[in-house]
């Protein structure tokens, strides 16, 4: 098995008294899509705060291109290549739609995106980049968001519940630039309510059960029954 | 008539030094939320600078501006990162009784180390020279002052909408959890706007200095001019700051026209007035 790119060790994230993960361990592989399902305060928000800094731990909880960075401020974790698509897209609203986006390429990393490359992949935002970036409809905002990420030239993006609140035919069209997001060996981690958008783009597939990995695999082997105990926690 | 018509004049004038005075003080709270309470003895602290300054090396108050704005930045860069940003949080208490208490100690080092007496900046002959428009006497002093206020606003104006500095200032103060995840140290961007804010600052009080007399004390109604400017121009609008200033100026020369004693009251009534009948202050600030 080769270096992983991400692995997180008994990693106890703790917002104060209550505790929001207990042991979590798990490795991805550089090029990887790796997808995490869970039900609603399962874990599967603070387990992106934690990977993205925002939320600090133990030194050699989370561990990153061979660094220890779980107590690393959240720029500096940008800063190594981990950008994140926030949940709720949490655009800047003072800003118009490419300053967001160059606001997202302010890490100053190196790589094949650029205003150019997020225009090529999503065209709306080209068109409407002088507005405000609350003047978006909310798919476009998602588009956005993404962009903004992606103008981080990450080697890790992770993908808060980019399809909450939108309409069927929006996530579709997002999933759609999916293979173009990962084509160049982007590793990516994907949260989602909808399991089966979430597998159909993963390899591989992690759920949480409060606080717990209850279940972990191929997406090829694991089969509808066992991620329904593993959602729910009901005896297999 | 004339009268009157040059009173509105200095008051408009007056009005530009009173925006000064409040953008700091703006762009500090717009920025990090942050009010701060020492902020009218800052600008009485960078007064006496000048003073030492033009002392020290013998020069023009103006002049004394290149040595004064750097210095201030740098020192409010300092400020905030070795002390502001650790009161920064949830609660809004810890940075307005930490500005107060810095404004105590700021008052009692200028009378420690320059007495109580009044002192003034002496700028020359520029001091009394005046254009005659129409009829009309104006300050070149004045005059200047405003211009400089003019420019000031529109310098910010422009840091804040069209530099990657100013894009990182208004994405903190959106949203200060997803600006890290961009990879903005937020720490360091509170210093650069602390910084800014403090080269303003050392702007409007060398021109105090060279307008009116100043001693330590007064630095807390340079403080509530300032926020009346940035109440009544609307929180979070640097033009709007400005018309607040011109309003606060033109309020207080009108009223020491009709009585020489109704100057600053009339000034905190206009005050008083707009927050009375638009409690968000006349431009704020519209994006959410």
């Amino acid at each position: 098995m080769p270096e992983p790119l991400l692995s997180l060790n008994a990693l106890d994230a703790r917002y104060g008294d209550f505790q929001a993960l207990y042991g979590v361990d798990m490795q991805i592989i550089s090029g990887e899509v790796v997808a995490i399902i869970g039900a609603n305060g399962a874990g599967k928000s603070t387990l992106m705060r934690s990977i993205s800094g925002l939320l600090p731990n133990e030194s050699e909880q989370v561990v990153f291109k061979g660094r220890p960075v779980g107590d690393w401020r959240a720029d500096r974790i940008a800063k190594l290549g981990v950008a994140l698509v926030p949940e709720g897209r949490q655009l800047f609203p003072s800003l118009s739609v490419e300053e967001n986006l160059k606001l997202g390429g302010a890490v100053g990393r190196k790589g094949q995106w650029s205003l150019d490359a997020v225009y090529g992949l999503f065209p709306v935002l080209k068109e409407r980049r002088h507005q405000a970036s609350n003047a978006l409809s909310g798919g476009q905002q998602q588009m956005a968001a993404i962009g903004r990420a992606l103008m981080a030239n990450p080697e890790l993006i992770l993908f808060d519940e980019i399809s909450l609140g939108l309409a069927p035919v929006v996530i579709r069209s997002i999933y759609e630039a999916f293979p173009d997001i990962v084509r160049q060996g982007m590793t990516a981690i994907i949260v989602e309510q909808d399991i089966s958008r979430a597998l159909s783009v993963s390899s591989r597939v992690y759920c949480l059960q409060e606080g717990r990995v209850s279940l972990t695999g191929r997406t090829d082997d694991v089969n509808r029954d066992e991620i329904t105990a593993a959602y729910f926690g009901l005896a297999a | 008539m004339i009268e009157w018509v040059s009173a509105v004049t200095q008051g408009v004038l007056l009005g530009g030094l009173y925006a000064l005075f409040a953008a700091g003080l703006s762009l500090i709270f717009g920025v990090m939320r942050l009010v701060n309470i020492a902020h009218g003895d800052l600008i009485v602290f960078a007064a006496y600078l000048g003073l030492s300054t033009t002392m020290t090396f013998g020069i023009n108050p103006f002049l004394a501006l290149f040595v004064v704005v750097p210095v201030m930045a740098g020192l409010g860069y300092i400020l905030q990162r070795g002390l502001l940003n650790r009161t920064l949080g949830e609660d809004i208490l810890p940075p307005l009784l930490v500005t107060f208490g810095l404004s105590v100690i700021l008052q009692n080092a200028l009378l420690e180390g320059y007495t109580a007496d009044p002192r003034k900046l002496s700028a020359g002959t520029i001091e009394t020279a005046s254009l005659s428009v129409g009829g009309l006497s104006v300050g070149v002093l004045p005059l200047l002052t405003f211009a400089i206020a003019v420019a000031v606003i529109a310098g910010l104006q422009w840091v804040f909408y069209s530099t990657s500095a100013g894009r990182g200032f208004r994405a903190v103060s959106d949203n200060q959890e997803i600006a890290q995840i961009m990879g903005l140290n937020k720490a360091h961007v509170f210093g650069l706007a602390m910084a800014l804010a403090l080269a303003v600052t050392a702007i409007a009080g060398i021109l105090l200095g060279v307008r009116t007399s100043f001693d330590p004390s007064i630095g807390g109604g340079r403080l509530i001019f300032g926020f009346e400017a940035v109440i009544i121009g609307g929180l979070g609008s640097l033009w709007g700051t400005l018309a607040g200033g011109i309003i606060l100026g033109v309020a207080q020369t009108i009223g020491g026209k009709i009585d020489p004693g109704w100057q600053l009251l009339s000034g905190h009534i206009a005050f008083l007035a707009v927050l009375a009948i638009r409690p968000n202050g006349l431009f704020p600030r519209v994006d959410h």
